[in-house]
């Protein structure tokens, strides 16, 4: 059988690609809860921790869920709260319930890893989020997330739904980064200059640990490094599994496969974005994205990662609505 | 009663009822003691701790179904005893070629009734018991289906009675669920219980999927090259999805919804990310109602419109056929031994259990004056739904089920109470007698073909009949003996 044999419905890729993108977000948030309780320094708790709803666009969904800006309220919105879609056991419960239907194509071993780790994380209790015991609930989710990306790279078959199974990922992955690196936009440091060079080496030094980048840019940089180094590190470095210009490339090099090995000619659109990413996060000095602002910066990033989400979804998937691009294909089959 | 038996359980008593491990069976070849043995060598506390362990597997796997009440939806495993069933070589051989008897008598049926009607006009069946069908398909007729299938795949409930001969409870010719628990139960008990199984000959369970989709292949429409088989299912919410999700693994073919195929120009085809592909056969999981909503139910969203005609036109199978639940309602049920007799001039292998059909004067005569007796039953339903166990029933219940019966007599059959057939089960008071059945899985393509053993259901409550899973019944694995004999010591 060629690979060109090979049948993927539209559905099972969209379902693949969403998995990927939920369990991706799970990690994340984990890694970012983790490195708000390291930013929190006596008096700017609140400010350190609606600083996490700030960079993922949550402010109205917490409001609305009744939720008020404390550091108690901002955990309890992510780690327990199944009614809010952002949370981390929402999105399990949307990456099981696409396992489910990708279930013919996945391994065993994938999906009874999922099950378990789905039964862990809908029993978390508000006690899991105090004191020490949140640092700990933390790297249970990573290791959660990364048992399931470890089986799936020993298990997985690489047809095309593996592509999307790792476009999935690698879009969702520079999204958070860039989301990473936008804490510094919304955490507040001291006046005092000594003071304040201080906190801000700390705060870098916690984005860096978030993005699993700390011991790598410690090798690869100066002895005094800038946040120049920091920013072209998550943003550029050619090796850092997390950097937003390494998921782009491999993205693209995906998109390129799929074009060449299975024919998919309607892969050309996405690469077309994807071009445009990688030169968006290659072109200008980082002085001058500092200069002219980082965050907005990074929002334009974030909207052409959704722009290459849509652009997959144009060419491959059954149902894919363009204007709402965070609805994944489970709200879709709730409605069957 | 088994000596071993008595010696490793001697609290163990099933009472009136036909134990399979327990009776001396003279024309079944010897009772399997070593099973026993082994078991007792086991020793309670460990049966226990590797039971546990086994239901825990089944939860980490999802291997669940889901049970609907109200507003709330529960995934459930479907409870497992890890005591084996066992049936020997000699009773398997009787199992086989009676399901196989059947479903060659249900084709043949299906035939003639959407063909020319020989058996309604030799008064063999009643016509309005045929047509009056709820289940009977007007579409149906006069359309040839490959190879004259139209149950490519049945389940046959089959219990055993006080004297341990089996009897056919119930023919199951739509989409019979159930298949996918006999393979995992094989798998659970070679993992868990390799010592018990050592050295024993089974035969082997895993042969299904291969089996199904050949048959699958042979119903293709002519022509197609390495034809392409889906496996249509209602999706995720449906309880039997893990099923569905099994088999399409085991089949090797796509499990798709109805929103994954579309009709054009009266071809099938799947939406994949390269654009339509053609198929050929689509194994559905699906109700008649459900499949096509441009023919049958204006609102299904589960179906593809257009099915029908595609099928009709001659450019896609569909398998099991539309139109087969009015050979295994539970009225018509009542007339196979005579279908038998009429379609292969021989009786039935396996007999059925005495039905009356309140649709009939006498039937509904006997059912009112007997019904504290008499075990009624719905005959549209399934899972076990809406019986009445006349022994067991309140003065309430029983007036209740009467001015249900007279309400509308066409709709209800009554049978007597059936000892149905006991074997020992892992329960809280040790190793207790629960009742069970068995559905056979027959698959038929161009031939028939039997999977050894079957489903095993049991009903977990102590003294209760009702083995469904809705209703909270579990299963055992099934073991046919490859061959009567008795194994050496285990190793």
């Amino acid at each position: 059988m060629t690979p060109m044999d090979a049948v993927l419905l539209a559905r099972d890729a969209e379902g693949l690609f969403w998995m990927a993108r939920y369990l991706e977000r799970v990690e994340n948030l984990a890694r970012l809860i983790d490195v708000t309780q390291s930013f929190e320094s006596p008096g700017y708790e609140t400010d350190a921790w609606f600083g996490l709803i700030r960079i993922n666009a949550d402010e109205k969904n917490f409001a609305e869920r009744g939720f008020v800006p404390d550091a108690d309220h901002v955990k309890r919105f992510y780690l327990l709260d199944k009614g809010n879609p952002t949370s981390v056991p929402a999105n399990l419960e949307d990456a099981r319930t696409n396992a489910r239907t990708l279930r013919p194509l996945m391994s065993t071993e994938m999906w009874r890893q999922i099950n378990v780790f789905h039964r862990y994380v809908s029993h978390i209790t508000p006690e899991d989020l105090e004191g020490d015991a949140l640092a700990r609930l933390c790297a249970r989710l990573k290791d959660g997330v990364q048992a399931h990306t470890g089986i799936t790279e020993g298990t997985l078959y690489r047809d095309q739904g593996w592509y999307f199974y790792e476009l999935g990922r690698l879009v969702e992955r520079a999204d958070q980064t860039t989301r990473m690196l936008d804490i510094k936009y919304t955490a507040l440091l001291p006046w005092d200059g000594e003071a304040a060079r201080v906190a801000e080496l700390t705060q870098w030094n916690a984005i860096l640990r978030a993005a699993a980048g700390y011991h790598a840019f410690r090798r690869r940089a100066r002895a005094t490094f800038t946040a120049e180094d920091v920013v072209h590190f998550l943003l550029r470095d050619p090796s850092s599994p997390r950097s937003a210009l390494l998921c782009v490339r491999r993205a693209e090099s995906h998109l390129d496969d799929l074009r060449r090995i299975y024919g998919l000619s309607r892969a050309v659109e996405a690469m077309e974005v994807a071009e445009y990413l990688r030169e968006l996060l290659q072109e200008k000095p980082i002085s001058h994205i500092l200069a002219m602002g980082l965050h907005d910066y990074l929002d334009i990033v974030q909207i052409h990662l959704q722009k290459l989400a849509a652009a997959i979804g144009r060419g491959f998937f059954r149902d894919w609505q363009p204007e709402d691009p965070v609805a994944g294909p489970v709200a879709a089959q709730a409605q069957a | 009663m088994n000596e071993i038996f008595r010696s490793t359980w001697p609290d163990y008593d099933p009472g009136r009822y036909f134990c399979e491990l327990t009776r001396n069976r003279a024309d079944a070849g010897p009772v399997p003691g070593w099973l026993v043995e082994r078991l007792g060598r086991i020793g309670m506390a460990e049966l226990r701790a590797r039971a546990a362990a086994a239901e825990t597997e089944l939860i980490d796997l999802g291997v669940t179904f889901t049970v609907y009440s109200d507003a709330t939806a529960i995934d459930r495993i479907l409870p497992f005893d890890c005591i084996p069933r066992v049936l020997t070589a000699r009773e398997w051989d009787l199992l086989e070629r009676a399901c196989i008897q059947r479903v060659r008598a249900l084709n043949l049926f299906l035939g003639d009734i959407y063909g020319p009607g020989h058996i309604l006009r030799d008064g063999v069946i009643p016509a309005e018991l045929v047509h009056g069908n709820a289940n009977y398909r007007p579409e149906m007729k006069d359309f040839p289906v490959p190879h004259g299938t139209y149950v490519h795949v049945c389940g046959i409930d089959i219990i055993r009675d006080e004297f341990g001969d089996f009897r056919v409870l119930e023919d199951n010719a739509r989409t019979p669920s159930g298949v996918s628990y006999v393979i995992e139960n094989r798998h659970l008990m070679l993992r868990s219980f390799p010592d018990l199984m050592a050295g024993i000959r089974l035969r082997p369970v895993d042969d299904y999927g291969r089996r199904l989709r050949a048959a699958m292949t042979d119903i293709a429409p002519g022509g197609a090259h390495d034809p392409q088989v889906v496996l249509l299912s209602p999706g995720i919410y449906n309880s039997a999805y893990f099923e569905h999700v099994f088999l399409a693994r085991e089949m090797g073919v796509p499990l798709v919804v109805g929103s994954d195929l579309l009709v054009e120009n009266e071809r099938v085809y799947m939406r994949t990310i390269n654009g339509l592909r053609p198929v050929h056969t689509v194994y559905r999981r699906l109700n008649d109602d459900f499949l096509d909503p441009a023919v049958f139910r204006p609102e299904s969203q589960l179906g593809v419109p257009g099915l029908i005609g595609a099928w009709r036109a001659g450019n896609v199978a569909i398998a099991n056929a539309v139109g087969t639940g009015v050979a295994d309602d539970k009225a018509v049920y009542a007339y196979m031994p005579r279908i038998i007799k009429y379609y292969l001039g021989e009786d039935a292998l396996i007999q059925n259990v005495e039905t009356h059909i309140c649709r009939e004067r006498e039937g509904l005569q006997y059912t009112l004056d007997n019904l504290h007796r008499l075990v009624t039953k719905p005959v549209g339903e399934s899972g076990g739904y809406g019986i009445t166990i006349g022994p067991r029933a309140s003065k309430e219940e029983l007036e209740a089920s009467r001015a249900t019966i007279l309400a509308e007599p066409g709709n209800w059959i009554s049978q007597p109470m059936i000892g149905l057939s006991v074997a020992p089960t892992l329960a809280q008071e040790g190793i207790g007698p629960r009742h069970l059945d068995l559905r056979p899985f027959i698959v038929t393509g161009r031939d028939s073909w039997v999977l050894p053993g079957g489903l095993t259901r049991v009903a977990m409550k102590r003294g209760s009949l009702i083995v469904n899973s809705s209703q909270g019944g579990g299963s055992k694995d099934t073991w046919v003996l490859a061959d009567d004999f008795q194994p050496g010591p285990t190793p």
